[in-house]
């Protein structure tokens, strides 16, 4: 949002507050205000606070309050307005800086001079100027590269769970992220949504010192600041990199973290207005919401630039059918799940890759653009992980030795997938790796086995252990 | 020229914007809207609201207040801004010039939209539905002095290379052809005068109310899908209707688009209904490129799509259903088959409980209005296949297949359970198989059909079709049973005939059921081509236990190496698979019977 100072022809009238409820107050003597416009609260003490009208009902409006409406009361306080809604500064002078979920400066240095004001709800792009996302990305892991191929302008979700590395992840994915014969650098515009200062403190070293500070920004919305304006820092991030990406044509790779304290948000300016509550108290709205944030990811036609979304989210009690995660996948172009099962066994990164998906791969992979054997080889280890772990299962029940032969090499094929495939420590793995690694993997199995890759490719790539070598 | 009942009437004059009424906005709750000063308003009438004419739609009176949903933003309307009301409901415009077209909700064509190179979809634009300088060459049927009646042919026009668009009387009206123009006409032009009246080729029909027809007939063909667990286990008949359940991710979108490019319909209406853009970018770029299987013109020119995606204004994503089942309506009179594909049904539903919770309304369960029922079934209702309106002798069908996305999958919320209850084939999409990568993921033991379509299939495709389906189905069953005892007791636990019967069971899901929409050559299946590889996995069966009966191991059997030879059965060439069929089921005799 803009902090230019007020100018006096916009500024119109003082309102008087008739009632304050949680986020919201009820405002009287609102004639001639927008909907959804962006009004300002004046308390006398303390800053001017923003909010927005959220509905309007005769003179009488309803004011979401993004600084919260700690210390607003019905007498001291007036509400002024300016007759448009809210914007925030886009431009390149943001790079190196961290600002406030609002879209200020948090780090004591100087007003950004932006190259320009937008609206932050943005306009919905029209799907026939959309171009679809077809440029692969490599992001070093293995469990991205090889089987949920990320591309450039997609929107993909790592559904998380407490303490569980998203963070790293993600930070890992930002810095190593690149395009095979294609050095345009990605600038990176990072939104941080109720996170500790811990957190933040890292996504500040690994955005914001060396070399990525030139090309990258930081919206930081702590646990401790107002909840309200958790619902302003994606917009405002969305903005700047709706502007990066389509009108200055730079590869931008949006981080949000995380949208389980914005759905929070949400639900709690819900409660305040006593709306009816959807599945466990989220608003029925909460899908249309999120779409409005996951969809300003994309490329468009005759453009080079792109908006890759990478958002992170807390699964309530690793429940992947919580609405806030259900919503996501619904809206997203699928999902990376992280288990904590892997990560208890020190897999890094601990990506479950069964219930993860990359609608986009298709798109992004085969002849021309990584290998024509990557889908193949994909399915193939799919396949054969699914059914380690099925075998993994059963095992628990009848015990090993119950097993007939066939089963047990799926087995060890799916402790070996997590242990070289999944589990690369720190390490990038370059796409020509991860394939390697893979076929690799399936070496232990007859061709015959290999019902997801052609015979050709089976020619070409697999070299069949002896038989001795699957007992492990 | 006579007209009946004038509410029922067929509008076909081109832009009529009557203001009846003018009043002011005095509410506003994102974009439900309320007015006074609209006396004269009815339910379902357009209106114009604030300075930039937003388009919007009474939805509710209550005394002098007059409740709206408005199909676009509502950001910066004002209370106290004008509001004008039409005295017409929302109407689809139809006419030549919808095939290949890619509307939004309420019929503007995305092109409009967007205009001088612009990136996003401005506000308050009000394009015509169609082409109004577009000239079509039409080619009457009627001569001056033949008598005519609704829903008669008056004559055509070729749009694209495959279709006929048929130009019919309107509703309400009849009389004598007293003028015929066989040339170059835009959709305003007259074409044909009937008792002196001109008859122009654009038609204008409300959205919310069923076209009539002069029969619903009995449905006894099936829609070919391609995809071979649909057509085999839960076939859908032409002028029924589907719904495809399923959590997200497992494979709603790619079965829709797949019905949509295969299936055998002469026209499809796709609506991307609160889905993703990307999506239908993915159809706009592919479409194009693809030709339709049955007439080999390019595949855009059968199809008509409506995106109204997810962040696009949520009424319109209401009105979009409606868009689209009225113009599957429209091409069904003029004596087509037409498929409408719905993804998803959930967010229109969606969309209804968002404006009901801002009316205040009394929710049911899950928070959706109690009319949702009314009106899930208004929608499928007008599937149907049936005898068109007039002369000479058409039939047509609208087949409706509507995605559902039941919020965490659980399939006992409201949209999935009462669609269950109009649809005549639940696919049911299955999470723990699209994990598996199993493709297209319908649970073949949830799912249903309820279309009674054995004797076609018999008749036109083979006489061993039906037992075949039914063995296939018990086959699935059985394997199903004993995959749980499997998982207690391991399968050392099962006897011989079993574990042939895991085998078989393994054949028919993994080599048949099983069909990737990435495969070129595979992602679509005629039904010869189907009833082939049934008959070799049905016949595998047999030879192996007749191995079993003359004392071969039953590893060695379930293990045989022949058998990866029916995982090549869906790369055959097309034009030879009875052959095929024949010499491979010869192949896994001899060599089970050499084991
Ligand atoms: N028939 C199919 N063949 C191959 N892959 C499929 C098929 N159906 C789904 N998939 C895979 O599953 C992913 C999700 O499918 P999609 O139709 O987008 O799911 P939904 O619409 O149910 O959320 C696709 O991107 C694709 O990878
Ligand atoms: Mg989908």
């Amino acid at each position: 949002m803009t902090t230019t100072a007020a100018h006096p022809a916009f500024t119109v009238g003082h309102r008087t507050v008739t009632r304050v409820a949680g986020p919201l107050l009820v405002v009287d003597g609102m004639d001639g205000v927008g909907y959804g416009e962006l009004v300002e609260v004046e308390t006398g003490d303390g800053p001017v606070r923003e909010g927005q009208v959220l509905e309007l009902d005769g003179s009488t409006a309803i004011v979401q309050v993004f600084g919260g409406t700690v210390g607003i009361g019905r007498r001291e306080t007036s509400v002024l307005t300016r007759g448009r809604a809210a914007r925030t500064g886009v431009g390149t002078d943001y790079f190196g800086r961290v600002l406030d979920g609002a879209g200020r400066p948090r780090d004591g240095g100087p007003q950004p001079v932006p190259d320009d004001y937008r609206h932050v709800n943005g306009l919905p792009l029209n799907p026939i100027t959309r171009a679809h996302p077809d440029q692969f990305i490599e992001t070093g892991v293995s469990a991205i590269d090889g089987l949920i191929t990320l591309v450039r302008g997609q929107k993909l979700p790592i559904f998380s769970g407490a303490g569980l590395p998203a963070n790293s992840l993600a930070a890992r994915i930002a810095a190593q992220a690149r395009v095979p014969g294609d050095d345009a650098e990605v600038v990176v515009v990072f939104a941080a949504m109720g996170v500790t200062r811990r957190e933040a403190e890292f996504f500040r070293t690994e955005f914001l010192t060396g070399g990525a500070a030139a090309r990258s920004v930081l919206l930081l919305n702590l646990a401790d600041d107002p909840t309200i304006e958790r619902l302003m820092t994606p917009r405002v991030a969305l903005t700047m990199a709706e502007y990066l990406a389509f009108e200055q044509q730079r590869h931008v790779l949006v981080v949000m973290t995380d949208m389980t304290a914005y759905c929070e948000a949400l639900r709690e300016i819900s409660a305040a207005r006593e709306e009816m509550p959807g599945r466990r108290g989220y608003p029925g709205y909460m899908y249309t919401d999120l779409a409005s944030l996951y969809e300003r990811a994309g490329r468009v036609r005759g453009g080079t630039g792109s908006l890759t979304q990478l958002m992170i989210l807390t699964m309530p009690d690793d429940d992947i059918t919580h609405p806030i995660p259900d919503l996501t996948g619904y809206i997203t172009e699928g999902q990376i799940v992280l288990s904590r099962e892997l990560d208890r066994q020190g897999i890094e990164p601990p990506i479950d890759v069964l219930p993860s998906l990359s609608r986009l791969m298709n798109a992004g992979i085969g002849a021309g653009k990584t290998r024509d054997d990557h889908r193949g080889l994909a399915d193939q280890l799919y396949a054969c992980y699914a059914r380690g772990r099925e075998v993994r299962r059963l095992m628990s029940i009848v015990g090993e030795s119950g097993l007939p032969v066939e089963d047990r090499r799926y087995l060890a094929f799916a402790a070996a997938f997590e242990r070289t495939y999944l589990d690369q420590g720190p390490d990038r793995r370059t796409l020509a790796g991860t394939l390697e690694v893979g076929w690799q993997l399936l070496s232990p199995f007859p061709a015959a086995e290999l019902k997801r890759v052609s015979a050709e490719q089976l020619a070409r790539h697999h070299h069949e252990a002896s038989a001795t070598a699957t007992d492990d | 020229m006579t007209t009946t009942d004038p509410a029922s009437r067929e509008s076909w004059s081109g832009n009529r914007r009557v203001a009846t009424d003018s009043g002011r906005v005095v509410r506003i709750s994102g974009p439900v809207v309320s007015a006074t000063g609209l006396p004269h308003t009815r339910l379902f009438d357009v209106v114009r609201v604030g300075v930039e004419q937003l388009l919007g739609e009474v939805i509710k009176i209550d005394g002098d207040l007059v409740v709206t949903q408005v199909f676009e933003n509502t950001t910066g309307l004002q209370v106290g801004e004008p509001v004008e009301a039409t005295g017409e409901p929302l109407y689809a415009e139809l006419g030549p010039g919808l095939l290949g077209a890619i509307l939004d909700g309420t019929q503007r064509p995305l092109q409009n939209l967007s205009t001088d190179g612009a990136l996003y979809i401005a506000r308050g634009a009000d394009p015509p539905r169609l082409d109004r300088d577009l000239r079509w060459d039409f080619r009457p049927a009627v001569d001056v002095g033949d008598r005519v009646g609704p829903g008669d042919l008056l004559g055509s026009v070729p749009e694209g290379r495959a279709i006929e668009h048929r130009i019919l009387v309107p509703t309400g009206v009849s009389g004598v052809v007293t003028s015929v123009r066989p040339e170059p006409s835009t959709i305003l032009d007259p074409v044909v005068d009937v008792d002196g009246h001109p008859v122009a080729m654009l038609r204008r029909w409300p959205l919310r109310r069923a076209r009539p027809v002069a029969n619903r007939l009995p449905l006894t063909v099936p829609l070919i899908t391609g995809q071979r667990v649909l057509d085999l286990l839960f076939p859908v008949a032409r002028g029924g209707s589907a719904i495809i359940p399923g959590g997200f991710g497992t494979g709603k979108t790619v079965l829709e688009q797949a019905l949509a490019k295969f299936s055998t319909a002469d026209i499809v209406v796709y609506v991307g209904c609160g889905e993703r853009g990307n999506e239908l970018t993915e159809v706009l770029e592919e479409f194009p490129e693809l030709s339709d299987p049955r007439t080999g013109a390019p595949l855009m020119e059968r199809t008509v799509l409506i995106a109204n995606t997810s962040n696009m204004p949520v009424a319109a994503r209401e009105a979009s259903i409606y868009s689209g089942i009225t113009i599957a309506e429209y091409y069904r009179d003029q004596g087509y088959d037409v498929a409408m594909m719905a993804d998803s049904t959930s967010r229109w539903g969606e969309a209804l409980r968002e404006v009901s919770s801002r009316l205040e309304e009394m929710p049911a369960e899950d928070g959706y209005p109690a009319y949702l029922a009314t009106r899930l079934a208004g929608f499928y209702e007008r599937a149907g296949a049936v005898t068109c309106l007039g002369t000479p002798e058409r039939t047509g069908a609208v087949t409706i297949v509507g995605a559902v996305s039941p919020a965490g999958g659980d399939f006992s919320e409201p949209i999935t359970q009462n669609s269950l209850r109009l649809a005549g084939c639940f696919w049911a999409l299955d999470t723990a198989l699209s994990r598996q990568r199993h493709f297209p993921a319908v649970n073949w033991l949830r799912s249903f059909s309820q279309y009674g379509l054995d004797e076609w299939f018999d008749r036109e495709i083979g006489s061993d079709w039906s037992p075949l389906r039914r063995w296939a189905s018990a086959a699935l069953q059985d394997e199903g049973a004993l995959q749980e005892v499997v998982s207690l007791l391991g399968v050392e636990a099962l006897a011989a005939e079993q574990r042939i019967t895991l085998r078989i069971g393994q054949a028919l899901r993994e080599d048949l059921l099983q069909q990737s929409s990435f495969d070129d050559l595979d992602a679509s299946c005629p039904p010869q081509r189907l009833l082939a590889m049934l008959r070799v996995i049905h016949e595998t069966g047999a030879a192996m236990r007749s191995a079993h009966q003359r004392g071969v191991a039953i590893t060695a059997i379930t293990s045989a190496a022949v058998l990866t030879e029916l995982g090549r059965m869906r790369r055959w060439p097309p034009d030879h698979v009875d052959d095929s069929a024949t010499r491979l089921i010869q192949r896994i005799a001899e060599e089970m019977s050499s084991l």
